[in-house]
């Protein structure tokens, strides 16, 4: 192999040109450019692929393993006289206090997303250590699931395993349904809106209306819009229904 | 430059194509792993939150 001279057949483009030595280092130079320039397209199209598709791929995986290892996956062991189906309560429910960043606490399901599997819901909406591997994240200082004010979270509509994409589905009076170890809490969906990245306003304790003391239990969703733009923020807003312990049975909703 | 890289490969044709691949490979496994994910906070989309952030 070795006998072989390093110039017996080097591919066209590398072969050395036969204009004058004097020119020959520009079209080398220039050849070299196209290359870099060749090569930054080809890099940009693996960004292309890794964000569109990557992403997603991670994220469900990894989204799936934290549901599976806070047990949510499994249906609610059913302590109950009845068919599984857990009784709604509309007393003073549980609620959790906050957790630090980054753990999961709890999972949300959407009926009106058949087929989406169910998503953890962490502390936190940092994107590199909440938003772009966990999922879903819960902003900090706003109520727990089932407190009075505005549980608020965070997710990504598209990419990093996009638990909003579906988002625009969703229609008055759609189920949203929150997990944790111990409670069901079920959210209906009451409003939708789009507003400008700025408007803090819609994760208020009543939402839209900051300062005013809260006495209901709201839920809202944020993410963004239009799909694959930060220009504007899609938004959901919702109110608890009812809650039940988990050990009562699963919520009709997701019997459904 | 890959005219360069390709006459630097040991072997004959046939192990340099494999080489190359595996080069070709590994800039991709680098860039799926660390510099993607790095670089995919600064791009200018994909912002969900409402606030500062």
């Amino acid at each position: 192999m070795s006998g072989r001279t390093d110039t017996v057949r080097p591919p066209a483009h590398a072969r050395p040109s036969r204009a004058g030595t004097g020119t020959s280092w520009v079209y080398g130079a220039v050849g070299v450019l196209g290359e870099l320039l060749i090569t930054l397209g080809v890099l940009l199209l693996g960004f292309l692929v890794w964000q569109l598709w990557w992403t997603d791929v991670e994220g469900d995986r990894v989204q799936a393993e934290i549901v599976r290892d806070l047990g949510f996956d499994q249906p609610a062991p059913s302590e109950g006289p009845d068919d599984g189906v857990a009784e709604p309560r509309r007393d003073e429910p549980p609620v959790l206090p906050e957790p630090s960043l980054t753990e999961s606490f709890a999972a949300l399901s959407v009926p009106r997303w058949a087929g989406e599997p169910q998503r953890p819901i962490s502390q936190g909406t940092d994107r590199r250590t909440v938003l772009d591997v966990l999922g879903i994240g819960h902003y900090v200082g706003t109520a727990m699931p089932g407190g009075v004010g505005n549980f608020a979270l965070a997710g990504h509509r598209v990419t990093f395993g996009k638990p909003f994409n579906r988002i625009e589905e969703l229609q008055l009076g759609d189920a949203l349904v929150v997990r944790t170890a111990d409670t069901w809490y079920v959210y209906k969906v009451t409003s939708t809106e789009v507003v400008m990245p700025s408007d803090v306003r819609v994760i208020a304790p009543v939402p839209n209306e900051p300062g005013v003391v809260p006495t209901e239990r709201y839920i809202t969703l944020t993410t963004c819009h239009p799909m694959f733009s930060a220009r504007e923020r899609y938004i959901v807003h919702g109110v608890l229904d009812y809650w039940a312990p988990t050990s009562d049975g699963t919520p009709a909703e997701l019997l459904g | 430059m890959y005219g360069w890289l390709w006459r630097h490969l040991p072997g004959p044709t046939p192990v340099r194509a494999v080489l190359a691949a595996a080069l070709v490979a590994a800039v991709l496994v680098v860039c799926f792993q660390w510099v993607f994910p790095a670089v995919a906070p600064y791009m200018p989309f994909n912002e969900t939150t409402v606030g500062e952030g």
